[in-house]
């Protein structure tokens, strides 16, 4: 548009354009500081979600006409930087500066200022607290996981032979839409115990259908060692959903002849699932443990809000929390960041591999 | 099941009706929890902790339908005998069925000498339904309401609609945001030639399954730094961030999928990079954009610790008010159902009506972690 222009005009025009932006974008961020606005919530609502997504689309037309403006030569390198520059950089900000910092805080004291060599590490594989949960993050990733993909993996093969099969996998599926939280309170809910008493009605289903059976009514989340099993049916209530998904269609993409041709061989339907339905499906079955595998090692928002990881049901992501936001010691939370991180690079390498693999980028 | 499987063509179809009850069960477990808390948050609060939310079905249950007075000479220390049953004052206390549909109970404390009378009765529907608990939960200033005694309680309201506006206004941008910036990169990567393409790219695929947490805290001193702590933008950044690789890894794989001859006839009418981006790739890639934006949308509005890290109190979102009252607030449940709910329903809302494209964004990014 604007490289249509005479040099002499251009130039001074382009720096207008810049001015007015940049204008917009300091005048539209004092203003959602201001004490007036903040008043009036939903304008301020209104306005910083209409700032912010004008000022992103103002860079970006901005730079496009800077670089457009380039001689001839490098105009279409400056075109390249200002199209994928922006990502880039956010990345680097956000993500791979943030690792090489994590890792040279968890060399360091609480504040970040002095060298304490490997101490942190060392608190983190000795601390009784970090190794409670080291052995609770087994525990969800190991049953965690073993629920989700298996109980995914049985509700995509029965519902696939049932007439209302969309509802069912849509009800199952349901709870991806919210949030841990959110979860936290129904999942508290079904927990619910009303304690001691003359003519106490339990309000919570769990100890009302205990109870209604002749049992007893349990604390459950108090219950040692077996709280952390009440903690995980939640993550498995909320991620069955995600497993049966991928795996069902993964299932639906094996052609139908071959089970036909295994069943006119005489092969029952357990054959039919364990020889041919599982082997087919095997590389979908690995990406959707390794999925789940990371979710439930990063896992942070059940146990926080059910417990906030007391009575013995604390876990990693959590303690890194608590090191920062508690104790503030930055150095033990970023050591326990980096462990989190090192657990994750085998997944990271193989991403790597399957991508090196594809003839893309060459 | 296997063989009643197999044999239901033939056969009486028990294989069917198994399968059916076992999927009902399952269908069962999965929604009744969340049914549960959205029957509640509809409830009068000293019925939420008088009895269970299931009984708003149809059920038999005790109803009080008369009162008996002792006469005062009555001696609550030595057993009691009324309607020719002769109990102690603690079993009285604790209810005397005298038929299998009346049952008598001593009312209070030993001095009150008032027995309740209580009969069986079918009810059709146990709840007095209201909108009340919404209101309280949405409140920002102080609410009260009864408790299953009777007694009044006041409480500092949580300011819910405060924390939904805030979440709007922090879901939004932050899930415009990254698809516009990861559209513009996702092009160029498939499309342009420049330096440091295929290295930069493996870059985006390396950093599809960094966990979070490792950020945090370097990013938190920036912001410190910077002075923006609390604010709306610096969610923006973090969720850009954080939602960057996926984003980028979904509209590439999407984008250099579209085919050359759009680009090609395009350059020889003489559109720019600028003009083909914006008026051919956005609109061809609408269904790989939707299907990111509702991924990031909901993990945007669902997510916590991004929230509590960067906006600590200022500002809260639904998630930090909701978790803020679950720790101040543990057996309020009129509050804490209807919280949840109002959580729940934009989401739920999104989820329902544009599932398809969210599933297709899940296999596509099965990758993220």
């Amino acid at each position: 548009m604007l490289q249509d222009l005479k040099p002499g005009i251009r130039i001074p025009a382009l720096i207008l354009l810049l001015v007015l932006t940049l204008a917009f974008l300091i005048g539209g961020f004092s203003l959602l500081q201001g004490q007036a606005i903040q008043k009036q919530k939903v304008v301020l609502t209104l306005t910083a979600i209409i700032w912010g997504l004008v000022s992103v689309a103002l860079l970006f037309f901005v730079m496009n006409e800077i670089a457009s403006s380039m001689p001839r030569r490098i105009r279409s390198s400056a075109v390249a930087v200002v199209f994928a520059g922006p990502a880039v950089a956010l990345l680097v900000w956000a993500l791979v500066l943030p690792t090489l910092r994590s890792l040279r805080l968890s060399f360091m004291d609480a504040n970040g200022r002095n060298f304490v060599g490997l101490a942190n590490y060392k608190f983190a594989f000795t601390d009784p607290i970090m190794l409670e949960s080291f052995r609770n993050n087994l525990l969800w990733v190991i049953f965690g996981t073993f629920f989700c993909v298996v109980g995914g993996l049985i509700i995509a093969v029965l519902a696939d032979k049932s007439k209302r099969e969309r509802l069912i996998k849509s009800l199952i599926f349901m709870p991806m839409a919210i949030s841990f939280v959110g979860a936290g309170v129904i999942w508290k809910f079904m927990y619910a115990y009303k304690g001691e008493g003359v003519n106490i009605a339990e309000i919570g289903l769990l100890n009302a259908l205990v109870t209604g059976l002749g049992g007893e009514a349990q604390a459950w989340l108090l219950i040692p060692f077996w709280n952390n099993f009440f903690l995980i049916a939640i993550m498995v209530w909320l991620q069955t959903g995600y497993a049966m998904v991928i795996l069902s269609s993964a299932i639906k993409a094996i052609p139908e002849s071959v089970n036909e041709a295994a069943r006119v061989d005489g092969a029952n339907a357990f054959r039919i699932f364990f020889s041919i339905t599982i082997p087919s499906i095997m590389p979908t079955i690995v990406t959707v443990t390794t999925t789940i595998l990371i979710f439930s090692l990063k896992l942070f928002d059940i146990v926080r809000v059910m417990t906030g990881g007391n009575f013995g049901t604390n876990v990693i992501a959590n303690e890194f929390y608590l090191r920062q936001f508690t104790y503030g010691h930055s150095g033990q939370a970023s050591a326990i960041a980096i462990i989190l991180f090192v657990v994750i690079i085998p997944v990271l390498a193989y991403n790597l591999r399957q991508f090196q693999g594809r003839k893309v980028l060459k | 099941m296997s063989t009643a499987v197999k044999t239901d063509r033939k056969r009486f179809p028990l294989g069917k009706l198994i399968l059916g009850i076992v999927l009902l069960i399952i269908v069962l477990v999965w929604t009744i929890p969340t049914l549960g808390v959205f029957v509640t948050s509809f409830r009068d609060s000293s019925d939420i902790f008088a009895t269970g939310w299931w009984t708003v079905l149809p059920h038999k249950a005790w109803a009080k339908t008369d009162e008996i007075e002792l006469s005062p000479s009555t001696d609550p220390n030595a057993p009691v005998e009324i309607e020719g049953i002769t109990a102690t004052f603690e079993e009285w206390r604790k209810g005397v069925d005298v038929t299998e549909n009346r049952r008598l109970q001593w009312y209070g404390n030993k001095r009150s000498r008032r027995i309740d009378v209580f009969e069986r009765k079918w009810v059709g529907f146990g709840a007095n339904l209201t909108l009340k608990n919404y209101k309280d939960v949405m409140a920002a200033g102080t609410i009260t309401f009864t408790d299953a005694q009777g007694n009044t309680i006041t409480r500092q309201g949580n300011n819910f609609a405060d924390a939904v506006l805030n979440s709007l206004a922090v879901s939004v941008p932050a899930t415009i945001i990254p698809i516009l910036i990861a559209a513009f990169a996702a092009y160029a990567f498939a499309w342009m030639e420049f330096p440091g393409r295929r290295p930069l790219f493996i870059m985006v695929v390396a950093l599809l399954v960094v966990p979070l947490q490792i950020a945090l805290i370097p990013i938190l001193r920036d912001f410190t730094k910077w002075g923006l702590n609390g604010t709306f933008l610096s969610m923006w950044l973090a969720h850009s961030g954080f939602g960057l690789p996926l984003a980028v890894y979904l509209l590439y794989n999407y984008i250099s999928t579209l085919p050359r001859d759009v680009f090609e006839s395009a350059y020889l009418d003489g559109a720019s990079p600028f003009t083909t981006f914006v008026r051919l790739v956005l609109p061809l890639s609408v269904p790989a954009l939707a299907s990111f934006a509702i991924f990031q949308f909901l993990w945007v509005w669902n997510d916590y610790l991004v929230a509590l890290v960067f906006l600590g109190d200022k500002n809260r979102v639904v998630t930090s008010a909701l978790a803020a009252m679950v720790g101040e607030k543990g057996q309020d449940w009129h509050l804490l159902t209807s919280g949840a709910f109002l959580s729940m329903i934009l989401p739920l809302i999104v989820f329902f009506s544009l599932q398809r494209f969210f599933v297709r964004g899940l296999m596509a990014g099965s990758v993220k972690g």
